[in-house]
């Protein structure tokens, strides 16, 4: 079976579990399995970050070990999280690798970004498509630095079968690929939250409302309600 | 621990002269001196070590040599190590009494993330708190030696503390109170560097070992426990690093790149609070909805409005 016959195989059973209900002015953004995914990831990601953040600075972060046993409990737990966010994402690339390539709309949305950091732009350019370039970035980041995450930290799991110069680098690019993931969590949970009301939601029930669908994402708005105005063409 | 000087004498009534030994200040730095050239192997400080530190006998493994068990272990902190080599055709055996060096510049501490889990005392001793270890194992990878080791119970680092709750007392180490050959001493580090200057002296200059020397390495600012090796040129040959260091990432990264990494990390948390306030929020673009709710030909005509 392959990669994408899994994903498929997937989306279908999970989409017999559970359910998105479609209300009317609604569109289906992310189905169950995609939901199921990114909130694993989620979880996983925001344990091994708190855990992480443990280790990474215990003097400033000691009050977060209690909570998952003692310090040394925390640094046992932590490459557990980071090796099942890992596998989880690992679907979730499967799940999004599609809609995450990058095209020559991408390349104009980053040439776009100081004005749609600053709310210039009321409503998305018409190229955007299902993901924006700003998503698109975010999504090759944490595979990067996934794959960082995974190489330095199965070194720094086994410490004593790599030996210490390949632990002391490691440790260094892990923190920057945890530097960089930081970044890119804060700015990815404000536009899913606070600054683009309608966003949360989408992972949520898996819905969004045309008018949010047209303003953040046109080009995928027009693809999405085609079928519909072509079915509603051969009504008339 | 009292400090000794608070009963140093200061003043003495109606005694003509100075006061004896006034403003007389004690060594603080304190050495263990190794002498490999007269350790014989006895084991008795590996035994007055696990005594005296209340470890476990241990299980070990035969490795084909003398030793006792390959390397140091969480519960034995002092091994000798039986190196093979060769001198005038004929076997030579290198024995070398294994432990913490207690560096001047400890990769140890360097590395360690957690308060308090590692400290250096005035004297020199590095010792490890294991209350604060969050047993990461950094400070394994940091010692030029391979002396730090894991509990795989506890999940803590456990080494050779130079038995600083008998030092504290004004007491010798363990190792060196059990030494039937005298090869161990303890004391100041200048006394030590000075004994151990003379011997590898008599070494070269008596007993025909032409490469003689005191193992101090000045890349990590010298050590607390100093050998008399037979061949200081070829240090490896008793396990020795001839230039032990930390990996740069140990200082470097960590006292200014990753604080400055969190910090911008957690201003960043603050930086996209203050866009919320200074730029609002996206709003789905309300004129859209009047051409969601129409039919088909004024979707197409909503569209064309826009540029």
């Amino acid at each position: 079976m392959s990669a994408t016959d899994f994903d498929e195989k997937a989306r279908g059973e999970f989409a017999r579990i559970g359910t998105t209900r479609v209300r009317r002015g609604e569109l289906l953004r992310h189905p169950v399995y995609t939901r199921f995914l990114h909130w694993s990831v989620a979880i996983f990601f925001i344990l091994s970050l708190l855990t992480g953040f443990a280790i990474y600075s215990p003097w400033l972060f000691h009050w977060i070990t209690p909570l998952f046993g003692g310090g040394p409990r925390t640094r046992l737990l932590h490459p557990w999280f980071g090796l099942l966010f890992t596998i989880f994402f690992f679907f979730q690339f499967l799940n999004w690798v599609g809609p995450m390539a990058w095209t020559e709309a991408d390349r104009r949305w980053t040439k776009r970004l100081r004005h749609y950091a600053t709310n210039e732009e009321g409503r998305e350019s018409e190229d955007v498509g299902f993901f924006n370039g700003g998503q698109k970035l975010y999504f090759w980041a944490i595979v990067v630095s996934g794959i960082l995450f995974l190489i330095t930290g199965i070194i720094m799991w086994f410490d004593n079968v790599f030996g210490r110069w390949a632990v002391a680098v490691s440790y260094v690019i892990h923190d920057i690929a945890a530097l960089v993931m930081l970044a890119g969590f804060i700015i990815h949970v404000y536009e899913g939250t606070a600054h683009q009301p309608g966003t949360f939601r989408s992972m949520m029930d898996g819905t969004v409302t045309e008018e949010w669908a047209d303003t953040h994402h046109p080009a995928w708005y027009r693809t999405a309600t085609d079928s519909r105005r072509e079915a509603r063409k051969t009504e008339e | 621990m009292a400090n000794p000087r608070t009963f140093q004498i200061q003043e003495i009534s109606a005694h003509p002269g100075p006061v004896p030994g006034r403003g007389t200040r004690r060594e603080e730095q304190v050495c263990k001196y190794i002498d490999v050239s007269t350790c014989i192997g006895c084991k008795a400080c590996e035994v007055a070590c696990v005594e005296w530190n209340d470890h476990p006998f241990r299980e070990t493994t035969f490795n084909d040599t003398y030793q006792t068990m390959p390397t140091t272990e969480w519960n034995y902190y002092n091994l000798i190590k039986f190196a093979e080599d060769e001198r005038d055709g004929n076997l030579m055996w290198l024995l070398r009494k294994d432990q913490c060096m207690h560096c001047e510049d400890p990769g140890c501490l360097r590395a360690c993330p957690a308060d308090g889990a590692i400290i250096k005392y005035e004297n020199g001793i590095v010792d490890f708190q294991q209350e604060n270890c969050i047993g990461c194992g950094y400070c394994i990878s940091g010692c030029p030696f391979d002396i730090p080791k894991f509990h795989p119970n506890t999940k803590k680092v456990y080494k050779c503390t130079l038995c600083s709750d008998r030092v504290g007392q004004g007491l010798e180490p363990a190792c060196i109170k059990a030494c039937p050959t005298g090869c161990l001493k303890f004391g100041t580090k200048s006394d030590m560097v000075q004994i151990a200057g003379l011997r590898a002296k008599q070494l070269r200059e008596v007993s025909g070992f032409a490469d003689a020397g005191v193992y101090d390495p000045p890349s990590i600012g010298g050590t607390h426990v100093i050998y008399v090796l037979h061949d200081i040129k070829r240090p490896e040959r008793y396990g020795l690093p001839a230039n032990p260091i930390i990996p740069p990432s140990y200082t470097y990264w960590k006292w200014i790149a990753k604080p400055t990494g969190l910090l911008l990390g957690l201003l960043g948390i603050g930086a996209v609070f203050f866009h919320r306030v200074f730029y609002g929020p996206k709003l789905p673009n309300p004129e859209v909805r009047e051409v969601r709710t129409g039919p088909r030909d004024e979707i197409e005509a909503g569209r064309e409005e826009r540029p």
